[in-house]
């Protein structure tokens, strides 16, 4: 979600490929399902268990993460943790700056209230898709806590948010890309790389 | 997309892109707290120069779900009757500071133009016997709930007084944009004068129709718009075109019907079919707010892509 | 104010009996010499014609100054100022004021202004006591003060037996001719524009072409069964023009005019709802436009009049339903008649200014006012010099008239009216108004 052409207040995201090259392969496939068991781990090790915990992940590729997550939780914990998924559209900040436009259904299967709800996002990046987020999660019920799980944390926020599980720090510039491809989403093997100006 | 004022300013891809934004409204409306704060900060005001308490109420409805504010005007408590212009009460009504008008008038153009007039979106609620674009847009969304993301193929039969009807001027360009075919219905004097370039085929005989259509469309017949010599009586046109009982027994077991409201029933339409299983009547009128959140939504929120 | 002796130099003189080279010398209100190179005396005031044509004066017989009763649209003055710039010396305004004229004291008044103002403005008569189509008006107390026209315009006098019986009492007013605002109003009640493909899906109510084919030949009925004088204004459909043809054909006294926006303009530009095409009666389809073109190219539509009718702004800024009808015309029919029938081929010059100058003066009587003449010495110096290459863009803004709905917004248009003499006087001079 963060590196959508919907997604940030600022024109981040860089869809010329030709001014664009590739400067480093962050995650193969491989790194990217270590980096995922280990996310899987750290949530039910914070949570002693996975019996309140629900992962809802945000448009557009948080959903597929947060099922790979539940995927693992499952393999080895042995609970199959409720998966939602969460569109933020409505709830941004940017609404009347740049184009806004639904990705897809907001739906989690539970009643939010007095659980733990770890919101799934690829990028994380200024944050203000992550406060959309907790606005959006917030008019569902009323969770015990609020966790934030994100494969990539590139810096750069603009707002007081950190995520509490990340599969790797990045520092980039702004002017660079972190661009995230999802067998299920993208069609292609899983990799993040980054990108920059030529 | 800055207006909407007419169907046929719309491609099938834009409708489709209304209907869509339509489900995720609808999935709003679904929730516990059926409210976002999409257009928070934002005005919309209602202009009705013509008395229809269920469009306004569903606009309103609409834009406060969306978290809009809203004001209303309508003529009987505005300065409408004391001889104002139509582009002075609009002037006033935008020194206000509002970011869409939904506007239904008596006369056909009004909120074209509105639309000349003012930098704010305008979203026709009806004009005149022109058109009612989130009328058919709404039909259309409640018949794909129906019937899978398609109406192609579709057989659509408007009956009733097509000539006067922004109903259906609207519906036939927006159904048959997504591939529904539509039949009119109706004695010839209440058929539009002249139909070149229409892409409906006439039928002045209901019950010839009835077996082979998929959806009955009954229009409100508006006796307010009838002039003379246009049908004997009430009751004859009744007695051919009224959708009773015996009639909806002749329609395939999976066709459906359909009315606008508000509705006559007796005569017009059975209270048994009205209110019977093939009836879509209420779910019209509940899908019309998702489908003006949606409409509010693309002019005034989205930033577009239409 | 250009007044004396005036010298029109350089010019071609094109009127009834042909055309030639000619300067003409003005002197007294009369013309005192048509030859070339007339020499220049000291006192004279020289007008350039230079690749001009020197015309009698048009002469526009329908046209709405709203004077009495509607002075924020137009006034006698104004509208005849507009009148002038547009190459007309004589027009003839219609009796829908309010009040109408259908009284002596109203008519005199309006007469009297008239003959002050910037061209001759003479009224039509009403045919009917308060346009009301059920008792004629004091039509021999009206033709006494002057007035040959005789019309309800704007209604139709819808009773066969009223419009009979006025056809037979105009019958002792030598001159004196029955005009016909031809739509049936039964067949155009609730009508905004012509019923047919647009006002369909428009959903705007219509009127259809046959409100006024039925009227033109029930009236031609009457006309013959009474030997009666009838004239159709702003004829609109083919059906009505070749009733005309066929009643001229077989003698009847029968004229008829068309507007520059019935020959040019069609019932489409009605799609963008703007009220400034919604006039009565209605801008009709392609295949009417073509109808009345050749309708005036064979000569069965005798005259172009403009049924200049100026609607104040707020009474445009409505729905095209709630608007009224009418459009300015004065200031720019030679341009779009130059320009849509001289241009193209489809008429000469001289079958134009036949159209506009003394055909329609015949119809109205204005020959007998000096209107309409050949420029030979002698005559009256009512006379305008149009420029028949000059290009110019329509600007609302820059129309003399005192309401703004022309219909020619931004068209580009040929021909203007340089100069206009009435009774002598420059009341134009090089395109600007002296008075």
């Amino acid at each position: 979600m963060a590196e959508s052409p919907a997604g940030e207040s600022r024109a981040y995201y860089h869809n010329h490929d030709s001014d664009y090259e590739r400067r480093a392969v962050v995650f193969s496939a491989d790194d990217l399902r270590r980096a995922q068991v280990r996310i899987a781990h750290e949530i039910v090790e914070r949570n002693h268990g996975a019996t309140d915990v629900v992962l809802v992940g945000l448009h557009d590729r948080g959903p597929e993460i947060a099922h790979r997550l539940a995927g693992a939780i499952a393999s080895f914990e042995g609970v199959q943790v409720p998966v939602g998924t969460l569109d933020v559209a409505f709830y941004r900040d940017d609404i009347g700056i740049r184009s806004v436009h639904p990705l897809g259904p907001t739906e989690v299967p539970v009643d939010v209230t007095g659980k733990i709800v770890v919101l799934i996002d690829d990028v994380l990046f200024t944050g203000r898709t992550i406060r959309a987020g907790l606005d959006a999660l917030t008019e569902l019920g009323r969770p015990q806590a609020i966790q934030l799980a994100v494969l990539i944390d590139r810096g750069h926020r603009e707002l007081p948010i950190r995520a509490d599980f990340v599969g790797k720090n990045l520092p980039t510039k702004i002017s660079e890309d972190v661009r995230v491809r999802l067998r299920e989403t993208d069609g292609s093997e899983d990799t993040i790389e980054l990108w920059g100006p030529k | 997309m800055k207006h909407l004022l007419s169907i046929s300013d719309l491609e099938r891809s834009g409708i489709e892109a209304i209907l869509d934004g339509a489900e995720h409204m609808a999935s709003v409306l679904g929730r516990e707290i059926p409210k976002v704060p999409a257009l928070r900060g934002k005005t919309v005001a209602n202009l009705f120069y013509e008395d229809s308490t269920r469009t306004r109420l569903s606009f309103e409805t609409a834009a406060k779900r969306l978290s809009a504010d809203t004001m209303t005007f309508t003529v009987a408590s505005s300065s409408v009757k004391k001889g104002e212009s139509l582009l002075d009460t609009v002037k006033t009504i935008e020194a206000m500071g509002i970011d869409a008008l939904v506007v239904r008038h008596s006369a056909a153009g009004a909120p074209h133009r509105i639309a000349g007039w003012v930098d704010a979106s305008v979203v026709n609620a009806g004009d005149g016997r022109h058109e009612h674009p989130t009328q058919a847009l709404l039909d259309a969304f409640t018949l794909r709930r129906h019937r899978g993301p398609s109406l192609d193929g579709a057989r659509i039969a408007i009956v009733g007084d097509v000539r006067n009807s922004r109903v259906a001027r609207s519906g036939i360009e927006c159904w048959t944009r997504l591939g529904a075919q539509v039949l009119v219905v109706g004695p010839p004097t209440l058929m539009p004068e002249n139909l070149d370039g229409w892409p409906v085929t006439v039928q002045s005989n209901l019950d010839d129709v009835l077996g082979e259509i998929d959806v009955a469309y009954i229009l409100r017949v508006q006796q307010e718009r009838l002039g003379p010599a246009i049908l004997p009586s009430l009751r004859e046109y009744y007695m051919r075109y009224g959708l009773t009982a015996d009639r909806a027994e002749q329609m395939k077991p999976d066709a459906l019907v359909m009315h606008p409201g508000p509705m006559i029933r007796g005569p017009e339409i059975a209270t048994e079919v009205a209110d019977g299983p093939r009836s879509l009547i209420r779910e019209q009128v509940a899908n019309g707010i998702a489908v003006r959140m949606a409409v509010l939504w693309e002019l005034i929120g989205s930033g577009g892509t239409l | 104010m250009i007044t004396g002796t005036i010298l029109i130099r350089g010019g071609t003189v094109l009127d009834e009996t042909g055309e030639r080279r000619s300067d003409v010398l003005i002197k007294d209100g009369a013309i005192a010499e048509v030859s070339e190179g007339i020499g220049l005396q000291a006192g004279t005031q020289v007008l350039d014609a230079e690749g001009c044509i020197v015309s009698p004066g048009l002469v526009d017989i329908q046209v709405h100054f709203r004077e009495p009763g509607r002075e924020e649209s137009e006034t006698i003055e104004t509208g005849a100022r507009a009148a002038a710039l547009g190459g007309n010396t004589a027009v003839v305004a219609m009796p829908n004021t309010q009040p109408p004229l259908d009284d002596a004291k109203i008519v005199s008044s309006v007469l009297e202004q008239g003959r002050r103002a910037a061209c001759l403005v003479t009224v039509a008569g009403c045919i009917t006591k308060g346009r009301a189509g059920i008792e004629l008006a004091p039509m021999g107390e009206l033709y006494d003060l002057g007035v040959r026209m005789f019309t309800d315009d704007g209604d139709c006098v819808a009773d066969a037996n009223v419009m009979r019986r006025a056809f037979e009492y105009a019958l002792a007013l030598p001159g004196a001719v029955i005009s016909q605002h031809a739509e049936d109003p039964a067949l155009v009640a609730g009508g905004h524009m012509h019923e047919g493909a647009w006002s369909a899906r428009l959903g705007i109510p219509g009127r259809p072409g046959e409100a006024e084919s039925t009227i033109v030949a029930r009236d031609i009925a009457l006309a013959r069964l009474t030997g009666g004088r009838y004239h159709v204004l702003h004829m609109s459909t083919g059906a009505a023009t070749q009733l005309v043809r066929a009643a001229k054909a077989e003698g009847l006294r029968v004229t008829a005019e068309a507007s520059p926006q019935h020959f040019t303009l069609t019932d489409e530009k009605c799609s963008g709802f703007d009220p400034v095409f919604k006039m009565n009666p209605p801008l009709r389809p392609e295949s009417d436009v073509a109808a009345i073109v050749a309708g005036l190219a064979d000569g069965t539509i005798d005259a172009i009049a403009t049924d200049h009718a100026p609607h104040s702004p707020e009474t445009k800024e409505l729905p095209f339903e709630e608007a009224p009808p009418g459009m300015l015309g004065v200031e720019t029919a030679l341009a779009v008649a130059i320009t849509r029938l001289v241009e193209t081929g489809i008429m000469s010059l001289a079958d134009v200014l036949a159209a506009m100058s003394w055909r329609p003066a015949r119809i109205a009587g204005l020959d007998a006012h000096g209107h309409g003449l050949p420029v030979v010495a002698g005559n009256p110096a009512n006379l305008c010099v149009i420029d028949p290459l000059e290009t110019w863009v329509v600007d609302q803004q820059c129309l003399s008239s005192k309401s703004f709905n022309t219909p020619w917004e931004g068209w580009k248009l040929t021909g203007k009216a340089r100069h206009t003499i009435l009774r002598g006087e420059a009341v134009v001079a090089y395109g600007e108004a002296t008075r």
